[in-house]
């Protein structure tokens, strides 16, 4: 099988079975009160692994981190780290640290101080703080602002504060809740880069938790997608994208066309019948049998549109164009089926200029490869 | 500005501050009469305050006075911002409603029945009433003050301050006396003064479980003013206000500066930036 979407490097523990996870939730159940935060959940991560929890709010991706930095406690379940059972050890004996959402800047201290925090906490000797304070200042680009105060620096120099303060005790795991959250989108995409390179050159494992999809994407090696307390995929980012493991994760990652259908043909060259009676050949059904209802997934840029039906694909539709929406780099078009269904199809405008490009309420087809959707079952 | 102010709005400011202060001004003006008649007027002296400065019973109460303020207002503090602390963190512990609601009482429980239940008490357990009992006391009523203060402070307060610190190795008790206290020092301040002034001029529950040899200042006061009113009473009282009323405008001013030299920071960084 051909690889999925492009990979940034060759590190891939999770599919080396002899490799040994090197932090592990094993049925991990919070309830606050009636609420079921973190519902019977297991999860790896491995050695200098860059992990991203993803999910809406509510999802319990924070909790689970909170349980990690040891702020809250599982009800039941066991969580372990470097082999070691985490049950019952304060957040202050944890060999992890925490950058908070809000960055938790302590506001009387100056940067330096909060560097040091830590550091001093440990009893080190002043030399060597001074020279680890030094050091996390040149990593993060601050070493003229070391003697201000919190309040005296803006977003992004806060953020890199906070980012030094949980790095100077050079912690096993790194838990990032939200990290960027505050930053404009700008200085975010910047961020995310840097984090991953500093990442990398640390050697360090990293859990973010996100509520941004594409931030998750950017960053992580593999992202675990969140639901009602529940983990629905683990996987990487390309992955994730090309092949989701149900409606929920094509849905929450990126933009997609769901169509709800019945599976006629099972196997390498499948058929299905969707609901207006279409039919499309699909190159693998996955685990479906004939009679199933499957949900065939198709992002739009893998939809192509056309003004007359392309002849060699079997795969199309015919519709009104509803929509347009110019991004820059690309357009999609919102398509209107004769049965009221709206279809998504992007193009990438990789010429300034398009002659005779389809406009508002011109018939058009929109057509696909067998190999372009994905069968889903749940 | 006549044009804004208008004339009604003058005269009710007039009306207002008169309303509050003129007996204070009246009393401090008789402070400095030469005449032992309180309300004839016989040209200006400080005799009466070297009178009272001479007069032994009435600086013994005041240093009295001083000592049970200082102290209830100490012991007040720490067991204020303890219970503020337990109330804000601790939303969830069985019976929260019932603790809060009975350090609050305080607040709106009548003197009168604070001082004559304390002096049962005290009375019941055979303990001798004086200048430990008058500071018990003060604590116990101006303790629910300095909570509330507090409380108020910590609702705003940035939990993550000191998980922050708790992660990054600080034991609780560290956290606390190097994270939260210095972030709510303000509020803890405020509410030591509140608890100070609150036991400088407390003349109902000191009445009632005081004792022999523990004769506070506004008792003193209070007992010597049933025999009349003497010019003496008056310097007392005018030193009383001069010494709150500079408390008040150090402490604004001490602040003010804080703001402006904060302000002036900034805006040499804005500028250097």
């Amino acid at each position: 099988m051909a690889s999925l979407g492009s990979t940034r490097r060759t590190f891939a523990p999770w599919a080396d079975p002899t490799a040994r996870p090197y932090i592990r939730f094993e049925n991990v159940t919070k309830r606050f009160g009636d609420f079921t935060a973190v519902d019977d959940l297991s999860l790896t991560v491995y050695e200098r692994e860059f992990f991203a929890l993803l999910g809406a709010s509510g999802c319990g991706k924070t909790t689970l981190l909170r349980m990690l930095g040891g702020f809250e406690q599982p009800t039941s379940g066991r969580i372990f780290l470097d082999g070691q059972d985490l049950k019952g050890i304060p957040p202050y004996r944890r060999p992890v640290n925490m950058m908070f959402q809000s960055y938790a800047l302590f506001p009387h201290m100056t940067v330096e101080a909060n560097i040091a925090f830590g550091l001093k906490q440990d009893g080190m000797p002043k030399a060597e703080i001074a020279e680890r304070v030094a050091q996390m200042l040149k990593l993060v680009k601050l070493e003229q602002f070391a003697r201000r105060k919190p309040h005296q620096l803006s977003g992004g120099q806060r953020q890199r504060v906070a980012l030094a303060r949980s790095l100077a005790k050079r912690p096993k795991v790194l838990l990032l809740d939200e990290p960027l959250g505050a930053l404009d989108k700008k200085l975010r995409e910047e961020t995310q880069f840097e984090l991953v390179d500093l990442q990398y050159e640390l050697g360090l494992t990293f859990i973010i938790v996100t509520h941004d999809q594409e931030e998750a994407m950017t960053m992580a090696d593999r992202i675990a997608i969140m639901d009602k307390g529940k983990v629905l995929q683990v996987a990487t980012p390309a992955e994730v994208y090309e092949a989701p493991s149900c409606r929920f994760v094509a849905e929450f990652v990126g933009s997609v066309n769901m169509f709800e259908g019945t599976v006629v043909e099972a196997g390498s060259a499948a058929r299905l019948r969707d609901r207006s009676g279409a039919q499309f050949l699909v190159a693998d059904s996955g685990d479906a049998s004939p009679g199933d209802t499957v949900w065939l997934a198709v992002r739009p840029e893998k939809l192509r549109i056309t003004r007359e039906r392309p002849s060699e694909v079997e795969n199309a539709l015919e519709g009104e164009v509803w929509d347009i929406a110019y991004l820059g780099d690309m357009t999609v078009y919102n398509v209107k089926l004769a049965d009221g269904r709206i279809v998504k199809a992007s193009t990438i405008n990789s010429r300034r200029s398009v002659e005779d490009a389809l406009t508002w309420h011109e018939r058009a087809w929109v057509s696909f490869l067998p190999d372009a959707g994905v069968v889903l079952t749940r | 500005m006549a044009g804004t102010w208008g004339r009604f709005n003058i005269a009710s400011l007039v009306l207002g501050f008169a309303f509050l202060y003129l007996p204070i001004v009246l009393l401090i003006i008789y402070s400095f009469n030469e005449s032992r008649l309180v309300t004839v007027w016989a040209g200006f002296s400080t005799r009466w305050y070297v009178a009272m400065l001479g007069n032994r019973g009435l600086m013994d109460a005041a240093w009295v006075t001083a000592r049970v303020a200082f102290l209830s207002a100490t012991v007040a503090t720490v067991l204020g911002t303890m219970a503020a602390v337990a109330l804000t963190r601790y939303t969830r512990f069985r019976g929260r409603l019932l603790f809060s609601g009975m350090v609050f009482a305080p607040l709106v429980m009548p003197e009168v029945i604070t001082g004559l239940s304390l002096l049962l008490l005290f009375v019941a357990i055979n303990f001798d009433r004086g200048f430990a009992t008058v500071t018990i006391a003060h604590i116990t009523f101006s303790m629910c003050f300095v909570a509330v203060v507090v409380q108020s402070r910590l609702i705003t307060f940035d939990r993550s301050l000191e998980e922050a610190a708790l992660d990054l190795g600080a034991t609780p008790v560290k956290a606390f006396f190097q994270v939260t206290l210095p972030v709510i020092l303000p509020s803890v301040v405020a509410g030591w003064m509140l608890a100070f002034t609150l036991s400088l001029d407390d003349l109902v529950i000191a009445s009632f479980t005081s004792g022999p040899g523990a004769t506070t200042l506004p008792m003193k006061i209070y007992s010597q003013v049933r025999l009349g009113v003497t010019p003496e009473i008056n310097a007392v009282c005018t030193v009383l206000i001069a010494i709150v009323t500079v408390g008040v405008i150090a402490a604004a001013l001490v602040n003010k500066r804080r703001e402006v030299l904060r302000r002036r920071e900034d805006m040499a960084l804005v500028a250097s930036a």
